[in-house]
């Protein structure tokens, strides 16, 4: 089969991959009819996160229709149509039975990996994201391997096109996720969400569906902010204001009430810190790059909540801690759990409130994937959100 | 664990042991004079080598066994995290909490002929009658066999073994089984103890070529959970990739 292959830092390629097989009796396998590049793929890209080896199958949004399923699988059979987390969870440690499905303790078969870089604990597998989380083979391929199959894969039984539910998947939940941290009073709370791209966009939006008095989005490439202004947000666009003046002025002094960091490890920004940064990372001495979290604890009013859906990696320094305990403020972050959201929002999906398609920019074929990984990481062309066809 | 084996503890004592740390790090005598004699004599073969590198090398590696000598202590033993008993003993403990009840994980336990499967670093051990086992580990140098004696065996509580003076590896440990809170299982705590050939310098050898039995407990615990709670062991094993032969 064809799939899109991690070669090293900054080579992605598509090659010709043996077919996925069973492994064990709770895997199914997946023909993929959909398939997206993720933000998060960018770190990978990037080589900032560790332990990538060269040839592992890339792709943590997929869905597609289930063509065979090994003899301990209950729930799916062969012919049904599913979108599947880009978490792995086995649905019966501690962590998953409490919904914490990204905590899960036993998916990782390379828990030590994880152990040795967060505290002695390691969440769960993810798809095609490092050894760290597991090494599992990723989704951008025209088929895959789906270890607990009667755990993630959810059936969608209506007639909604892929590009209405793939974003299921990840970004959809991911965003809501950071929206729902952030425990909206509605009609009062203001919502300022750093970072316009898909996973900025849902959490705007899901901050709107939860309730917010107003969101504001920043970020700094005219055609995210459009998108982010056509949904009713109001914009800033930090490299033409100063965004933590215009957050004070916009919410009458007092700062939003809650910040959601959508951008994570690799913030572009401006100023020394963000030069400290910067240089730190190319000499591999920090893996963050923490504008986007720094100016989200300058910027939160008191009382208020952090919450980082954005990605981090290792040790940073220089954050302003001295800020966040002057104001109180409360911090919500982690990997999504994705599992518990996937049916409330495909209902929300079903009643029209609102269509995840509108975040797509590029459609193309898996060949055209190397290309679009570049083409998405520089944000040419008005890129977004680019969703691959494997078989076109 | 570190209790002397001359008095085992009482059965059915619920409060177990603490592996008594020695809080100062301080190194065992015999090791401490056989590290200052290395070190005087690395030293002074560095002031008398010709070539400068030998000079450097040879003088800084011999002052920092001296200095390890005269001040009593290991830095790359706590660099590596090697935790020892003031007799020279390294301990290795860690806890693992399984969704299972804590009777269930002793039986597991307690069969101690079928503990090789949960503790890969063994390769076998014999029930001999009464209290006595015979335990065989594989080691870098070959298969070691001693004779060990349960010290200790509280159903769905504790397991502790011993294994008889003048064993190959002198070693000792137990396993505890707790209830957690909530409705979370079992918290299941092994420790063990074991008096390295070559005292900690020994334990770092083993370590820097590999041999962790704190990552290999580890393991063994989060195989066990996983057996316990899935009934198999997650795997990657055979995937597709674009690796050579198309395998991850």
């Amino acid at each position: 089969m064809k799939a899109i292959v991690w070669q090293g830092a900054n080579r992605v390629g598509v090659e010709t991959v043996p077919d996925p097989t069973l492994l064990l009796p709770t895997d199914a396998i997946i023909r993929v009819t959909s398939t997206a590049i993720c933000g998060s793929d960018l770190h990978l890209l990037d080589g900032v996160i560790p332990s990538m080896e060269k040839g592992d199958i890339l792709g943590h949004e997929f869905m597609g229709e289930v063509v065979e399923v090994g003899r301990d699988v209950r729930r799916l059979k062969v012919g049904d149509r599913v979108v599947v987390p880009f978490n792995i969870s086995c649905g019966v440690c501690d962590p998953c039975r409490r919904g914490l499905f990204s905590a899960c303790d036993n998916s990782n078969p390379n828990h030590r990996m994880a152990e040795a870089l967060y505290g002695g604990v390691s969440g769960g597998g993810l798809f095609g994201y490092s050894h760290m989380y597991g090494g599992y083979a990723g989704g951008q391929a025209q088929y895959v391997r789906v270890p607990f199959a009667d755990v993630g894969p959810h059936r969608i039984e209506s007639d909604l096109r892929d590009e209405q539910v793939l974003f299921l998947t990840d970004i959809f939940p991911t965003g809501y996720q950071a929206a729902e941290n952030c425990g909206i009073v509605p009609g009062r709370d203001v919502v300022a969400v750093f970072g316009a791209g898909p996973v900025g966009q849902f959490a705007a939006r899901s901050a709107q569906m939860l309730g917010a008095a107003h969101v504001i989005v920043i970020d700094r490439v005219p055609e995210r902010l459009a998108m982010a202004e056509a949904a009713g947000c109001q914009v800033i666009n930090y490299e033409q204001e100063d965004v933590l003046v215009a957050l004070r002025e916009s919410t009458g002094g007092r700062g939003p009430d809650h910040v959601i960091d959508a951008v994570g490890m690799e913030a572009h920004g401006h100023g020394p810190g963000a030069l400290v940064d910067t240089a730190k990372q190319r000499l591999k001495l920090s893996f963050d790059r923490i504008t986007a979290l720094r100016w989200a604890l300058l910027s939160c009013a008191k009382g208020g909540t952090v919450s980082l859906p954005g990605v981090y990696g290792g040790l940073i320094d220089k954050v302003p801690m001295g800020a966040a305990f002057a104001k109180g403020l409360t911090f919500k972050m982690g990997q999504t759990h994705t599992h518990r959201h996937i049916a409330p929002l495909l209902s929300r999906i079903e009643a029209g409130e609102i269509d995840p398609s509108f975040v797509i920019t590029h459609r193309a074929s898996l060949d055209d994937a190397p290309d679009l990984y570049r083409t998405f990481r520089d944000k040419q062309g008005g890129c977004i959100k680019v969703v691959l066809n494997p078989w076109g | 664990m570190s209790e002397d084996r001359s008095t085992p503890p009482p059965e059915g004592s619920t409060t177990p042991t603490e592996p008594q740390t020695d809080a100062a790090g301080q190194l065992p005598a015999l090791e401490r004079s056989v590290m200052g004699s290395v070190g005087v004599a690395l030293m002074g073969a560095g002031l008398r080598s010709a070539r400068p590198i030998q000079k450097l090398v040879l003088g800084s590696v011999g002052a920092g066994l001296a200095a390890m000598a005269a001040t009593g202590r290991n830095p790359l033993a706590t660099a590596l995290k090697i935790r020892q008993t003031p007799q020279g003993e390294v301990l290795v403990s860690d806890a693992v909490t399984i969704g299972k009840p804590a009777d269930d994980l002793y039986r597991v336990w307690r069969d101690l002929a079928g503990l090789p499967r949960l503790m890969t670093h063994l390769k076998a051990v014999e029930a001999l009658g009464g209290r006595r086992s015979r335990w065989t580990v594989e080691a870098p140098t070959g298969t070691v066999s001693w004779e060990a004696d349960l010290t200790a065996d509280e159903p769905g509580r504790r397991i502790a073994w011993a294994a008889l003076p003048g064993a190959a590896v002198e070693n000792h440990g137990e396993v505890l089984f707790r209830p957690a809170p909530g409705d979370r299982g079992t918290e299941v705590v092994v420790r063990l103890a074991y008096r390295p050939p070559g005292g900690s310098a020994g334990a770092i050898a083993a370590r820097l070529f590999g041999e962790e039995p704190a990552q290999q407990l580890r393991d063994d615990l989060m195989r066990f959970k996983r057996e316990q709670e899935l009934g198999f062991a997650p795997t990657t094993e055979g995937q597709s990739s674009a690796r050579a032969g198309g395998q991850a």
